[in-house]
């Protein structure tokens, strides 16, 4: 048994609403400017999600790793990621962490311990086990979480990347996001299973299902999933049940042809700041200051980006070979 | 000098390299016995099952697994057990290890390899027989060699897992067994520096891989009738030394390049597009190209010779570039 999670102090929880904030805040202002048609290309907001991202990177150190998908803004946030030249990357800024090679979709901060997003769906899960399999090979107690979701976990790369977990004990956390849909598709007719932790079983490991919505019940899973990790026992599945308030990318309509409005609407009353908020018994003047410190860090980033020269020509053909 | 196998000098690469930097594993099906060619023979017994690991029949999972710990700081072997088998570690490899520097704006390098046998003339039929260098040399940011010989096989695997860049390492299974001299100690052989195996005046044979070897073979068959070929073999596809390859034709006027994938978007179009930017001036007859016949190996032996390339098919191309069969 992982020892029992120390009661969260009040001060720690107001921490992790200001990252869920931050987040909130960030993909805010990213999907305006995308509409604005600043930021171009593709950008997959992951609000409603953002308990999910906050409470699992919570738990990890800096030099443990995490892998996230297109939709990897929060988690990125939530991992320390240097905000500014996370602005920049997005709005295609020589300064941008990728040098705007990457984009939204592929956003990392090594230095952070955030190895990338990685867009092609179930991807990053054999690159987990893979940085699972050095940590392992250092011996030193780090961990990988991978994040991915309920698509993902229909993926081969998921099922493979599981097994190789198993048989070799290796120190990776699969955190899966079920927020019901992939695109358009919905997990109920593309899954075999109502709970995708379930699939565990198949590769002997434990697996778990919490409130996605829920921050303390997602670090509570976490907790104990890279508690065991670090001391040798292997891989944990945790799934989070949770949801978009936002359609898939690019401004797509909230609700539409594969959702209804009452549905987005029944979730957003569980919108996991709300929860954090009620939990917290927070005051007006706490709630502002917090969005006052908040937008004041991401007109700070939006303003680094916007004054960083747009990346040159010649750096198109940089960082092909090392 | 001494001789060795093929399979021999790889093995001798992968345990230079293995105690030359600990950073250095290898991945793959049945690696630990070397069950089924024997190019990682020896390795677990001398550096240990943390370090020299049997995966799960699971390429996706494994070449992705070894693209990580390329990310993490080391420095992965993975063997794939037949080239074939690499379509189904595509993603991993092209998506993944190919694009990672890039996409992430210089912050990491992959030096992963992925080594594998491919080639027919062994009956093993449609997908256990094929050669593809061709796809991986169209990837930006991966590196593609095709030794073909035991000196060049050790000197080019050696350079491979010592490279900060994903490189896809084409063996082949009918070199495995065939001898060669091997230079003693340490032996590297640069990516991006073509060889001349064989030297000639009357025309130029370039050959890529195994079939560099029914390049000098025909080379013989020429010589007995009074013809001079030079053999070239460019040694790595990606990068390709094309000034070497160019500065033969520029001497013999004349070229036949010999691939044992297929002539569609072949090595060859690609050498032979490079000559005629590089020397056309000095080309008396068009570029001549051998490659297999437009179909899948197939399995009969009398078949498969049919499709895949050999000596003759080179010697009656180099007499077409010739001028002396039409």
């Amino acid at each position: 048994m992982a020892k029992k999670p120390k009661p969260l102090s009040k001060k720690r929880l107001h921490e992790m609403y200001r990252d869920m904030l931050r987040i909130r805040r960030f993909e805010e202002k990213a999907d305006e400017l995308f509409m604005a048609g600043l930021v171009k290309g593709a950008v997959h907001v992951s609000i409603g999600q953002e308990a999910c991202s906050v409470g699992v990177c919570s738990i990890l150190n800096k030099d443990d790793a995490i892998l996230t998908t297109h939709r990897g803004h929060g988690h990125s946030i939530a991992k320390g990621t240097r905000l500014n030249e996370m602005m920049a990357e997005l709005l295609g800024r020589s300064t941008g962490l990728c040098r705007a090679k990457g984009g939204s979709m592929h956003i990392a901060d090594v230095s952070m311990g955030h190895y990338g997003a990685h867009s092609i769906v179930g991807a990053n899960m054999p690159m987990a086990a893979g940085i699972g399999l050095a940590y392992q090979l250092e011996k030193k107690k780090q961990v990988a979480v991978v994040f991915f979701g309920d698509g993902a976990s229909n993926q081969g790369s998921f099922h493979e990347s599981m097994n190789l977990c198993a048989i070799w004990k290796l120190p990776v956390v699969f955190f899966c996001e079920n927020n019901s849909y992939a695109v358009s598709f919905g997990a109920d007719r593309s899954t075999s299973v109502e709970d995708i932790s379930t699939r565990a079983q198949g590769y002997n490991a434990p697996g778990v299902t919490v409130d996605g919505m829920d921050v303390v019940a997602v670090q509570e899973a976490t907790l104990e999933a890279v508690d065991r990790a670090r001391k040798g026992g292997g891989p944990s599945l945790i799934e989070a049940k949770t949801y978009r308030f936002f359609g898939h990318s690019r401004g797509d309509p909230h609700f539409g042809p594969y959702r209804t409005e009452a549905e987005v609407n029944k979730w957003r009353k569980r919108d996991p700041l709300i929860l954090t908020e009620n939990l917290l018994e927070m005051t007006k003047a706490e709630k502002n200051a917090h969005l006052e410190n908040v937008d004041a860090e991401i007109e700070e980033a939006t303003r680094f980006a916007e004054n960083s020269p747009m990346a040159t020509l010649e750096s198109a053909l940089e960082d092909v070979y090392a | 000098m001494r001789e060795l196998t093929y399979v021999d000098a790889l093995n001798e690469a992968l345990h230079e390299e293995m105690q030359h930097d600990k950073k250095v594993i290898v991945l793959g099906e049945d690696v630990e016995l070397a069950y089924v060619f024997g190019v990682t023979k020896g390795l677990k017994d001398k550096f240990g099952g943390d370090r020299v690991r049997d995966t799960p029949i699971s390429e996706l999972g494994f070449v992705g697994a070894a693209v990580g710990a390329a990310m993490a700081g080391y420095r992965p072997i993975v063997e794939i057990m037949f080239m074939d088998f690499i379509m189904l570690a595509m993603d991993p490899l092209v998506n993944q290890a190919a694009k990672l520097r890039y996409m992430l704006g210089g912050q990491l390098s992959i030096p992963l390899v992925v080594r594998t046998p491919g080639g027919g003339g062994v009956q093993y039929g449609p997908t256990h027989s094929q050669v593809l260098e061709a796809w991986f040399m169209q990837v930006p940011g991966l590196k593609v060699a095709c030794p073909s010989d035991p000196a060049d096989a050790k000197g080019l695997l050696k350079a491979a897992i010592r490279d900060e860049n994903p490189v896809f390492f084409c063996e082949h299974k009918m070199l495995y067994k065939r001898k060669g001299p091997v230079p003693d100690g340490e032996h590297i052989v640069p990516f991006g520096v073509a060889a001349v195996k064989r030297e000639g005046t009357d025309i130029t044979l370039i050959g890529v891989g195994y079939q560099v070897q029914n390049c000098l073979q025909a080379a013989e068959l020429l010589a007995a009738e009074g013809i001079s070929a030079e053999v070239v073999d460019p040694r790595t596809v990606a990068p390709l030394d094309t000034a070497t390859l160019a500065e033969s034709v520029r001497k013999t006027n004349r070229c036949v390049v010999v691939e044992e994938g297929h002539l569609r978007s072949g090595v060859g179009a690609e050498i032979s597009a490079a000559i005629q930017e590089e020397a056309f001036d000095y080309l008396d007859a068009p570029i001549g190209r051998v490659a297999a016949l437009n179909a899948p190996v197939p399995f009969e032996p009398a078949l498969e010779d049919y499709v895949l390339p050999n000596a003759g098919n080179v010697v009656e191309a180099a007499k077409k570039a010739l001028g002396v069969i039409a």
